[in-house]
């Protein structure tokens, strides 16, 4: 089998048809950006794109990917950070970070096809993601900064959304 | 969570390092921003080591499961360092008692215990470069002061970098207690401000830095199955069937321990018995257990059904008082014989399961004499102490290197993964990656215990509470306070607020593990006792806000100096606040409802607002949910934000539809199609006010979890007149939406 990821052929001769594209690229590939989580495609940690679609890897078996083409959190920015990326680390996203990779690839598609996506875009094109930290709110933070970039506007730096009052006598009792 | 060996380093202690030591690169893992280069470096102590070429490296101690420690406990070195955090890197600092003390991630405790330890280690290395300096350039050292990495002398106008200073600055001794004087609050320049996680860039690079991602040389594939009903053992299995599958390198029963695991941290050497299976990719043995056929011995397993429990349960909880006394003040029986009225409510919580995301998942390397494992666990001193005894060597030969965990909540604590991947590595003589799948996760968890708590209120002419009852029912395998499901607190309400009080407990007999689960004790508690005070005040015709503020009682601080004891004047601070922000007390359309919680947990103390809309269908959305709290000073803004964003979302997450339930001692649920988490549509807008104040920092990991729930079934309450007394809430018909 050949598989092209971020722009690099591979034979896979020796590997099982039936592998999915998570393991292949976790094991065989030493790729391992894409998570397993779930292992069903419910929780989108191993979210890849596939000819530039977003896919969930850890149901794709090889035997149905020949010769097409990978593209993997390691290959998303090529020698710079993707303007995803640099907004998901301006926002200070992540918390464990497990299923960043996966919300990254779900968002740069998104912002791909749609640099203007509204509230309901966002919501309808990350509702496969699943984060238990629960970082949501800075993912649509993020993807609300990196889109300004897709539509060639400057890059703004991360908002200030928690307020901290000053010790005692602010808050009257 | 019990202290290990060491809170933190006494002065004595203190001793130099040429380098941390770090073994972890032998993983072929990044570890943060860890030692890219082998440049000369110089140790001040076990957490500060500076680059010749301005590098500061500062050890972070304890495990980070995404709680931000990796970042908060270094920033809390650098501030009185006074190190230019752009030039600090982060590396994990090795598993070491002798060096870095207790080294664990639970009870929101890493920034409350080393707190002292850390500021202690910054400032007294920022001393000996300044008093290096000073004895380079003839001048007392009072004349001296720092600028961030530098050391400057505003007299003569001469100035150094700590980079030029500390290979002589290693050379002074270590300066003895009160010879140092820490920073004013005041003067901080980078404590309490927003800063980015110091593993951000790896992680949106998809760097190889989690306990899924280690790699060592040879090393091979496995998985390991298990009984489905707990504590089962295999009898016999087809492994030569299995042996015969391509990529299957072996298979083999591992006989273990028949019967359920104990949650005992520091003990606890149990291996479930069950079937290894090893292959040359973690798909191969994947795929191999569909092979499988296993003939299981369920002499010694679990038995449980949920719902015999839950009906046992439910019956005891009706009763006023439980079978064990744990607390009675005052005169509770005058108290509700005299009561002018009563009110009273039973409130049920179910099993739950962590479902942090990344599955346990470990590398062990064992042999005859020494083992060496890379792993997430939240406490590897118990993983290198339990292997010891499991092994029977010595603690010296076992070497645990702490790695990234995705997500912990609890479920990191112990440590049966570790066993089994080292029990499996001996075995087959190579280092081995212990891959569990989700269902393996969520089949064989700690889960959070399900709780009772029958509560009753006497209350005067009023409406002022002048008797508190509350019959907590949980579940135990052997009659004996329950791992972590329900229990008293003291020096928290109602203790010396309400004259009269009774507390009593009563044990369900129940097999199915049990452990820690984030916010223990008080993510159920906080539900029964705020909803509850809720029930009150509306039954009494009184604003919840104003009820629960009169129901703290006078000013006070429960135990004073104790950060772990209720001060009800921080606790009145942080309601006020909320209350304030979410704009109590207007009016709303039809449906719509503001619910009200506090609770004072981890020793913080927070408040949170919640405002729902309920349809006739029963469909919830959670708009907005408001947290005020008070954690005394705040260590990193951004990531103490995000962990109470966090809390409020597995909040709503949990009292939606998370409910484990048990039949013939198997779990039923298999993965997140069973188990949903919230997804980000359903996440509310979430606002985080921190009332700071000059008390030490405590941990923000767990307290902004506990008022989630009361909070919002109040507000459903409000808003369709329907009073939740269950979790999670689909139970009672209800549909976060």
């Amino acid at each position: 089998m050949q598989l092209s990821v971020n722009g690099k052929a591979h034979e896979l001769n020796d590997a099982d048809p039936d592998m999915p594209l998570l393991w292949a690229l976790r094991d065989l590939l030493g790729l391992v950006g894409a998570k397993y989580g779930c292992g069903v495609a419910q929780c989108g940690a191993c979210t890849v794109w596939l000819d530039g679609a977003p896919v969930r890897s850890c149901q794709l078996p090889l035997a149905a990917i020949s010769g097409r083409e990978v593209t993997t959190i390691e290959g998303l920015g090529g020698d710079a950070l993707h303007p995803v990326q640099e907004a998901w680390i301006a926002h200070d996203v992540a918390q464990c970070g497990y299923c960043q990779a996966g919300q990254i690839m779900s968002a740069a598609a998104l912002l791909q096809r749609n640099p203007n996506p509204s509230s309901e875009d966002i919501e309808g094109a990350m509702a496969g993601n699943i984060c238990r930290c629960g970082t949501y709110s800075r993912i649509v933070a993020a993807i609300n900064t990196a889109s300004k970039q897709f539509q060639g506007l400057s890059f703004y730096e991360v908002g200030q959304e928690a307020t901290v009052s000053a010790s005692d006598g602010e808050v009257s009792v | 969570m019990s202290r290990g060996a060491g809170e933190g380093m006494k002065r004595r202690d203190f001793i130099r390092y040429s380098s941390f030591g770090l073994a972890l690169g032998s993983a072929g893992i990044s570890v943060l921003a860890a030692a890219k280069t082998s440049a000369p470096a110089n140790s001040l102590n076990p957490y500060v080591m500076i680059h010749d070429d301005g590098r500061i490296v500062i050890a972070a101690p304890n495990p980070d499961v995404g709680q931000g420690v990796n970042t908060a406990l270094p920033m809390i070195v650098a501030e009185e360092l006074d190190a230019d955090w752009q030039a600090v890197e982060v590396v994990l600092a090795p598993i070491d008692a002798n060096r870095y003390g207790a080294q664990f991630a639970g009870g929101s405790l890493s920034v409350r215990n080393r707190w002292n330890e850390l500021r202690q280690m910054g400032a007294t290395a920022r001393e000996m470069l300044l008093r290096s300096a000073a004895q380079q350039w003839g001048a007392p050292r009072t004349e001296l002061t720092t600028q961030p990495s530098k050391v400057l002398h505003p007299p003569s106008g001469r100035s150094a970098s700590f980079a030029e200073l500390v290979a002589a600055a290693t050379e002074q001794p270590v300066p003895a207690d009160g010879e140092v004087v820490l920073k004013a609050r005041a003067d901080y320049r980078l404590l309490g401000q927003r800063v980015v996680n110091a593993a951000a860039s790896d992680i949106v690079q998809g760097r190889p830095i989690f306990g899924i991602d280690v790699a060592v040389p040879d090393m091979v594939y496995a998985t390991y199955v298990k009984c489905p009903q707990i504590g089962g053992v295999p009898k016999t299995a087809n492994l030569e069937a299995l042996k015969a599958l391509p990529g299957i390198l072996d298979a083999f029963i591992v006989k273990g321990d028949a019967g359920p695991p104990s949650f005992d941290l520091r003990k606890s050497i149990h291996v479930a018995g069950g079937v290894a299976i090893v292959a040359s990719n973690t798909w191969a043995a994947i795929k191999a257990r569909r092979s499988l056929q296993v003939d299981w011995d369920i002499s010694a397993a679990s038995t449980d059904d949920s719902l015999a429990i839950e009906a046992a349960a439910l019956s005891a909880a009706g009763r006023p008082t439980g079978d064990h006394e744990v607390k009675n003040a005052g005169d509770s029986e005058g108290a509700f014989t005299n009561a002018s009225s009563i009110v009273s409510g039973v409130y049920a919580t179910d099993f739950v399961s962590h479902a942090q995301l990344e599955p346990q998942s470990c590398v062990a390397h064992a042999t005859a004499t020494a083992i060496e494992v890379w792993t997430s666990s939240q406490t590897p001193g118990f993983a290198q102490s339990t292997l010891a005894k499991l092994f029977e060597l010595p603690a010296e030969a076992i070497t645990v290197h702490q790695v990234r965990g995705g997500g912990g909540f609890g479920r990191r604590l112990s440590n049966e993964y570790v066993r089994e991947a080292a029990v499996i590595s001996k075995r087959i003589g190579k280092p081995v990656k212990l891959q569990w799948t989700r269902e393996d996760d969520m089949a064989f968890d700690f889960y959070r215990s399900p709780a009772y708590f029958g509560l009753q209120a006497a209350l005067s002419e009023t409406g002022k509470l002048t008797g508190w009852r509350n019959h907590v029912v949980s579940v135990s395998s052997d009659g004996e306070e329950a791992n972590y499901g329900a229990g008293y607190r003291g020096y928290n309400f109602p203790d010396d607020v309400v004259p009269n009080v009774h507390i009593s407990q009563t044990m369900v007999a129940s097999k199915t593990p049990t452990g820690a689960w984030r916010a223990p004790i008080s993510n159920v508690y906080a539900f029964a006792e705020q909803s509850f005070l809720h029930e009150i005040a509306d039954a009494t015709g009184q604003d919840h806000r104003d009820f629960l503020m009169a129901a703290l009682g006078e000013d006070k601080w429960f135990k004073p100096d104790d950060l772990a004891s209720l001060n009800t004047v921080r606790a009145r601070k942080v309601i006020a606040a909320v209350t304030q922000a979410a704009s109590w007390g207007r009016a709303l359309p039809k449906g719509r409802g503001l619910g009200l919680g506090f609770f004072f947990s981890h020793a913080g103390h927070v408040a949170e607002v919640a405002e729902v809309s309920v349809n006739a269908d029963k469909q919830v959305t959670v708009h907005e949910v408001w947290v005020a709290a008070d954690l005394g000073q705040i260590v990193n803004l951004s990531g103490a934000e995000n962990q109470f964003q966090g809390s409020v979302v597995d909040g709503v997450s949990a009292l939606a539809d998370q409910r484990i339930s048990i039949r013939s001692g198997a779990i039923e649920q298999t993965n997140f199609h069973q188990y949903p988490l919230l997804r980000l549509p359903q996440s509310p807008k979430i606002h985080v006010d921190f009332l700071t104040s000059d008390y030490p920092p405590s941990g923000a990991g767990e307290p902004a979890l506990p008022p989630v729930a009361p909070a919002i079934c109040n507000a459903v309450f409000n808003a369709c007149g329907e009073r939740i007394r269950t979790l999670p809430i689909s139970r009672a018909g209800f549909k976060v939406v």
